[in-house]
This record gives C-alpha cells, sequence and structure tokens, in this order.
C-alpha cells in the first residue's frame, strides 16, 4: 500500500483536507514513544487502497518541538510515496515557508492550494500554473471544507507518485551554500539518518537533534566548534534566504489589492478581543456552554437515557431470573454492570454536549483569542497565555490538556501547566457535580457548575502563581500567536471531534470502569456470607479504613471514602460506588434521595471541593510521567493536589460549622 | 521606534529583531524579519495584534520592544 502524508501549517485546513479524503476510514493512534497525536486514514482509488497521515500542523520543520520532529521525522524516515503540501491561499508567503523546507529535504511534493475561496474574497490572485512552475511541483487548488477540488488533488497525487520529484537546487548564497559542502564532505563517510546535505543544511541552522547526531564525529564537532570561534552564525541568513526564495516566488505568481480589505474578522476581533468587552464576553460565552451544557446534556437528554437504563436494568434482570440465575449472578449484573457502568452512562449526553461546544469555539477560531484575552491575567500569576488554551481542554479531560502544554516552547512555562492542569475539572468529575446538585441546589445547577469550575481555575492560577515564586522562578517565555480568521464551524468536523470524545468515554466505561466495577463488585460480597455493600464487607472495611482521615472534612463514612479511593483509578467509578453502596442498584432518583439523606448541604459542598481538586486519576498521573520524563514530578502530581484538596475541604466544613450551617 | 510604539492603524517595516535565541528565530519563521511590512492592528493591553500579508499574529509586549521598525 502506498503512503501519502498531510504536511501544512496550523489552520491551513489540513484536518478538514484529512476528512474529506479518508471520510470514517481513520483512526487516531499515538507517535511511537511520544504522546503527539498520530491519525492516520486510507481511501480506495480504482480498487487501490492509500494510506493516508496527518502530521502535526507546523509552521517550519526544525527540531523546536515534539511536533515538528514528528513531522519531518515522518517524512524523511517513514518514506511517503507523496506528501501533499496544504497551503493556505491566503497567506502564501508563511505558508510556502514550510512548502522550502520540504523541498530542501527532497520530499515529492503535492502542494494543495488550500482555501481558494477565501483568498478570492480578499481579492488576492494567484496563479497556479507559474505557482507550480516556480516551485517545480504540482500545484492544485483546493477549498477542503467545500470538497472543492479534492478528485483533481486526488488524480496529481496518484501522477506524482509515480514519478521521480524534480531535485530543485537551492542557493543560500556563496558563503553559506560553501559552508553546507565543507560540512557534507566531512560527512560523506558517516552513517547518517538524514540526507547528508541535509544534515549539513541542519548543522547550520544549529539544528538540535542534529547536533546531538554528530555529538561523537569529531571531524565535524571541530569545524563546527571553529565556526561558533570565529562568530559565525547562519542560522537567520538561512530563514532570510528561504523567504527570499519565497518572496521571489510569490512576486510572480500573486497579486494582491493595494489596501488590504478589511475582513468580517477584523469587524468582529474589535469587540471580541476589546480592552473593555473581551474579558466578560469570554466569561459570558464559558456561563454560556456551561448553562446549555446543563440544561440540554443532563435536564434534558439525560433524563431519557436514565429511563432507557432503568428499562434496560429491569428487562435484564427480569430475564435472569425467569432462567433460573443464581442470585449473585443477579446482583453482579444489575447492580455491579447496569448500576455501575450505567452510572456512568447516563452522562454521556452531557459529555456529548459539553465537547459539542468546545469544539465549535475550537473550530470558530475563538480558543486563540481566548488565550490572547487571558494573557493579561495569566501572566499577571507568571504563567503563559497560552497555557489558558491547555486549560480549556482540560476540561474534555486532563490528559489531552496535558498534551496541549506541548505548544509552549520554555520548560518553566510548560511544567507549570502541566502541574495545574488536572484542577481543570474534566468531564469525568461532572457527573459528581451533578449527582450532588440534583440533591442539595436543584433549582441553581448551572450556578453552581460555574462556580466550581470558577473554583477549579483559581486554584489553578493560584497554584500557577505559586509555582512560579518557587518551584519554577525565571521569566517566562514570550507570547507569539497567530489568531485565525474566524470560520463557520463545519458541522462534520465538530460531530467528528465530538464523537470522538464521546467514543473514547463510551469504551471507558465499557472497559476501565466495568473493570474498576467488577473489582469493587467482587470487595463488596466478599467475604462469604456477609451482606453486600455493606460495613462488614471487604469495600467497607477498606472505606472505614480511611474514613478518619475524612472525618474533620465532614464526610467522614466508609461510603463516601471508598468512592474517592475508588476515583483515583478514573473519577467515573465515584458515582458508580457512590451507585453501589448507597442505593444498592444506582437508578438516579433513588442515589440523589440517599446522598441528601447522608450528606448535610455543609459536607456535600465540602465533598465538592475535594472531588475537583483531589489527587487525577491513574491515567493523568502517567501521562504526567510520560510528558515530564520524571517518576519524581509524576509522585508529585499525586500528592500535592490530594493535600490541597483535602486541607480546603477541612477549611469549608470546619469554618461552615462555626458559622452555623 | 521599536513595534510595541506603533499607533493603531499604522504600517511599518522591520528593520532589526534584538535579542536572540529562540522567540527570534521564531518571529523569522513566521515571516517577522528584516523588511517584513506590517500594520497594527491594535496595541492598548496585553499583546500587540499585528497583520502580516493578510494574517494576524498576537505578539507579545515585551517581545514587540525589541522588535525595531521603521514608519512607512
Amino acid at each position: 500500500m502506498q503512503n501519502i502524508a498531510l504536511v501544512g501549517n496550523p489552520n491551513s485546513g489540513k484536518t478538514t483536507l484529512f476528512n474529506v479524503l479518508t471520510g470514517s476510514n481513520q483512526h487516531v493512534g499515538n507517535w511511537p514513544g511520544v504522546t503527539v497525536e498520530k491519525k492516520e486514514g486510507s481511501f480506495k482509488h480504482k480498487g487501490a487502497l492509500y494510506n493516508v497521515v496527518d502530521l502535526p500542523g507546523t509552521y517550519s520543520l526544525g527540531a523546536y518541538s515534539e511536533d515538528e520532529l514528528v513531522a519531518r521525522d515522518f517524512i524523511v524516515k517513514g518514506n511517503p510515496d507523496v506528501v501533499i503540501n496544504v497551503v493556505d491561499a491566503t497567506n502564501l508567503e508563511r505558508n510556502l515557508y514550510l512548502t522550502t523546507q520540504l523541498l530542501e529535504m527532497g520530499a515529492n511534493v503535492v502542494v494543495a492550494l488550500n482555501m481558494m475561496d477565501e483568498a478570492e474574497s480578499k481579492q488576492i490572485m494567484i496563479s497556479t500554473k507559474d505557482l507550480s512552475e516556480a516551485l517545480g511541483v504540482p500545484v492544485i487548488s483546493t477549498v477542503a471544507a467545500k470538497k472543492k477540488g479534492i478528485q483533481e488533488l486526488i488524480d496529481g497525487t496518484l501522477k506524482a507518485m509515480n514519478q521521480e520529484p524534480r531535485k530543485i537546487v537551492f542557493t543560500y548564497g556563496k558563503e553559506i551554500d560553501e559552508e553546507i559542502s565543507k560540512i557534507r564532505d566531512l560527512l560523506k563517510d558517516e552513517s547518517l539518518p538524514y540526507p547528508d546535505d541535509w544534515t549539513a543544511l541542519k548543522l547550520l541552522e544549529g539544528d538540535q537533534e542534529m547536533l546531538s547526531i554528530v555529538e561523537k564525529m569529531d571531524q565535524v564537532k571541530t569545524h563546527l566548534k571553529s565556526l561558533q570561534a570565529d562568530n559565525v552564525d547562519y542560522e537567520l541568513d538561512i530563514v532570510d534566504k528561504r523567504y527570499a526564495y519565497v518572496n521571489g516566488i510569490t512576486k510572480k505568481c500573486v497579486v494582491k489589492p493595494a489596501e488590504e480589505i478589511v475582513t468580517a474578522t477584523d469587524k468582529i476581533d474589535r469587540i471580541l478581543t476589546s480592552r473593555l468587552f473581551g474579558l466578560p464576553i469570554f466569561g459570558l460565552i464559558m456561563y454560556l456552554v456551561f448553562q446549555l451544557t446543563f440544561v440540554v446534556g443532563s435536564d434534558i437528554l439525560g433524563g431519557y437515557v436514565e429511563t432507557a437504563i432503568e428499562i434496560f436494568g429491569e428487562f435484564v434482570e427480569g430475564w435472569l431470573v425467569s432462567v433460573g440465575s443464581p442470585d449473585w449472578l443477579v446482583s453482579f449484573v444489575i447492580e455491579g454492570f447496569v448500576g455501575g457502568v450505567g452510572a456512568v452512562l447516563v452522562f454521556v449526553p452531557l459529555i456529548m454536549v459539553l465537547y459539542f461546544f468546545l469544539a465549535i469555539l475550537e473550530d470558530t477560531g475563538y480558543m486563540s483569542r481566548a488565550a490572547y484575552i487571558m494573557d493579561g491575567i495569566m501572566r499577571a500569576v507568571g504563567l503563559h497565555g497560552k497555557t489558558f488554551i491547555s486549560m480549556i481542554v482540560g476540561f474534555g479531560c486532563n490528559v489531552p490538556g496535558i498534551m496541549a502544554t506541548r505548544t509552549l516552547e520554555n520548560k518553566k512555562d510548560r511544567m507549570i501547566a502541566i502541574l495545574i492542569n488536572p484542577f481543570m475539572s474534566c468531564g469525568a468529575r461532572l457527573p459528581i457535580y451533578l449527582v450532588f446538585i440534583a440533591a442539595f441546589f436543584p433549582n441553581n445547577g448551572g450556578l453552581v457548575l460555574f462556580i466550581i469550575y470558577a473554583l477549579g481555575i483559581g486554584m489553578a492560577l493560584l497554584m500557577g502563581k505559586l509555582f512560579s515564586k518557587t518551584l519554577f522562578k525565571g521569566e517566562s517565555s514570550h507570547f507569539i500567536m497567530e489568531l485565525p480568521p474566524y470560520r463557520l464551524p463545519s458541522p462534520t468536523s465538530v460531530l467528528r471531534d465530538m464523537w470522538e470524545k464521546v467514543w473514547d468515554f463510551v469504551k471507558r466505561a465499557g472497559t476501565v470502569i466495568f473493570a474498576v466495577v467488577a473489582l469493587l463488585w467482587v470487595m463488596s460480597v466478599l467475604p462469604m456470607g456477609v451482606e453486600p455493600y455493606s460495613q462488614e464487607s471487604i469495600l467497607g472495611r477498606v472505606g472505614q479504613f480511611i474514613a478518619p482521615l475524612f472525618a474533620p472534612a465532614g464526610f467522614g463514612t466508609w461510603q463516601a471514602s471508598v468512592s474517592l479511593f475508588a476515583g483515583i483509578a478514573a473519577k467515573e467509578a465515584v458515582v458508580a460506588v457512590l451507585g453501589m453502596v448507597y442505593a444498592g442498584v444506582s437508578e438516579g432518583s433513588e442515589l440523589v434521595n440517599a446522598i441528601r439523606d447522608s450528606f448535610t448541604t455543609l459536607s456535600a459542598v465540602s465533598f465538592l471541593v475535594m472531588t475537583l481538586l483531589y489527587t487525577p486519576c491513574a491515567a493523568v498521573i502517567a501521562t504526567v510521567k510520560k510528558e515530564t520524563n520524571s517518576y519524581k514530578w509524576a509522585a508529585f502530581m499525586a500528592i500535592y493536589p490530594f493535600v490541597l484538596a483535602w486541607s480546603l475541604a477541612v477549611l469549608v466544613y470546619q469554618i461552615g460549622s462555626l458559622m452555623g450551617f | 521606534m521599536v513595534l510595541s510604539g506603533v499607533k493603531k492603524n499604522d504600517k511599518c517595516r522591520i528593520k532589526q529583531v534584538m535579542g536572540g535565541g529562540y522567540a527570534r528565530k521564531r518571529l523569522y519563521e513566521l515571516g517577522l524579519n528584516s523588511g517584513a511590512e506590517l500594520k497594527m492592528v491594535k496595541n492598548d493591553f496585553g499583546p500587540i495584534i499585528v497583520s502580516m500579508s493578510g494574517s494576524k499574529l498576537a505578539i507579545g509586549r515585551g517581545l514587540a520592544s525589541h522588535i525595531v521598525v521603521e514608519k512607512e
């Protein structure tokens, strides 16, 4: 099977094109050894199957971020037959900068000149024929979002597949060219993972990966040292030369209006990023997202799912009893499986709605404005504005939230962003709040939810400030970010995004959560002969053992304790366990009633504070280990939120008690 | 003058990016190298926003004060 790689700048429409090309034949995984998401898919053409790999969006192919390394490694070592370079036609210069780097690497490039419709509306005229001649590679104009030019792109790609790429000879000026050939000669007899001349070029650019590759090659090292001693630094000159090359090309092929046209984006930005309205609007948008999530996801849709699960449970129970199943089996299926997993599945609609809105915010281009608006506040607490994007992603799940910190180039910024991310309340914690809200604050659900999330953000900022003053001192790195034009979100991409996340959640409910629930069920019926889910069961004893720890916080019951314990495996398990131990079966309203009986309003509040802030789930701790490559930080991630959460919960309960709540 | 001192809607051309390290290279790679023409879109609080050949970039105030420009 032949391989096609998709490369392009962020916001160039690369992922949209990938979706159009591969339809539903795609799967998401990870690149080996790193946490960068790998999207792969395939399409059929005239009976042959083609594999498409969506490389991470990058502006350059240096060695500054994992994204860039992954992209260039695949182009050089993954041997794609064709590299489709998705180019944003409205911003040709910057996009072609990446193209020149692909050509330097000798890749077999086909350019998809995307968003041609937007370019036209900005009165930017591009001659694809001239551009193709100047670059020496096929150029095909497309509008991926409207599925235009796709057939032509496929035809062009397949045609290029059977041709040798035209070798482009670049010149970086006499001085640099000579230096490249000098280094290339020194590299001649070495075995390198990359082409000689490209390695030489990258060495002159001060590429960290290349420098580590030649670490043991004395001749090259001596030469590079001598350059350094003479104060010769071509790093920026090389970038300049590439841009000079690009400008030479665009002069020939592009006609632009003399005065830039004021776009709708400009008008919208005047309001959304304004000093006066930017922050309040952002707050309002987030508030509305949570209100809608609550109303649509829980009040409207959640009820249907709950009823469906109840009916399903009764049906299965009836059937099991009618075929004469033993009591323990009925108990396991109904209480363990339908009860435990069902308690989690009830929240699928809610997760769905939340992700739906987050996907829309991302797709419209608003997310980068949020980072811009928040930069001031973030900087005041010693954080980088981009940290806020990883925090918003954390609302969905902290695992991708922590991965999203990869866009922070400075190690200090990144470590802080990782350590505070779990305070962003993830989707799995939502069910806990909802059960307690239903029990104690049924009329102010949206507001309470908003306060919980705000407390999480506040705590993240506070700890961020603390870390930047203590563990990670030093300047935060500079803020540079593209603000892409606003676009109407594409329904397919929003739904696909949402579906991927929801399916993940459902899969977790069916696997991890099921395993946890099954284990807990076993613990709850052993030793033989005890009353299931009672204090005498193993589960009850574990809970009793931990319970005194939580007494000062007002929820020192074995039931609450054991649910928190299970929550470290997966946060969804908190509600699943509460369902098992309180209601026997966790049909929504029964659980809510049981909780109302076992907690006071005050202890419910302190329990919510605890669940919001305490130790993140095992998956998050594992991700921290992977991302920081350190067991120390993973352990720190497990311990400090617990201490913090416990202290705050105790504080809330004790002060509340004194005040007579 | 420096980029952070350019007024809204004014156009300028980059003469030099001072300082070094990663941020400078990143600016260069995004096309903010010497000779690049910019238009100031927003310069009141927080990062400035400039428009460059149709795309908008937000640049931290500190960094923008290291970019030497000349007015057009």
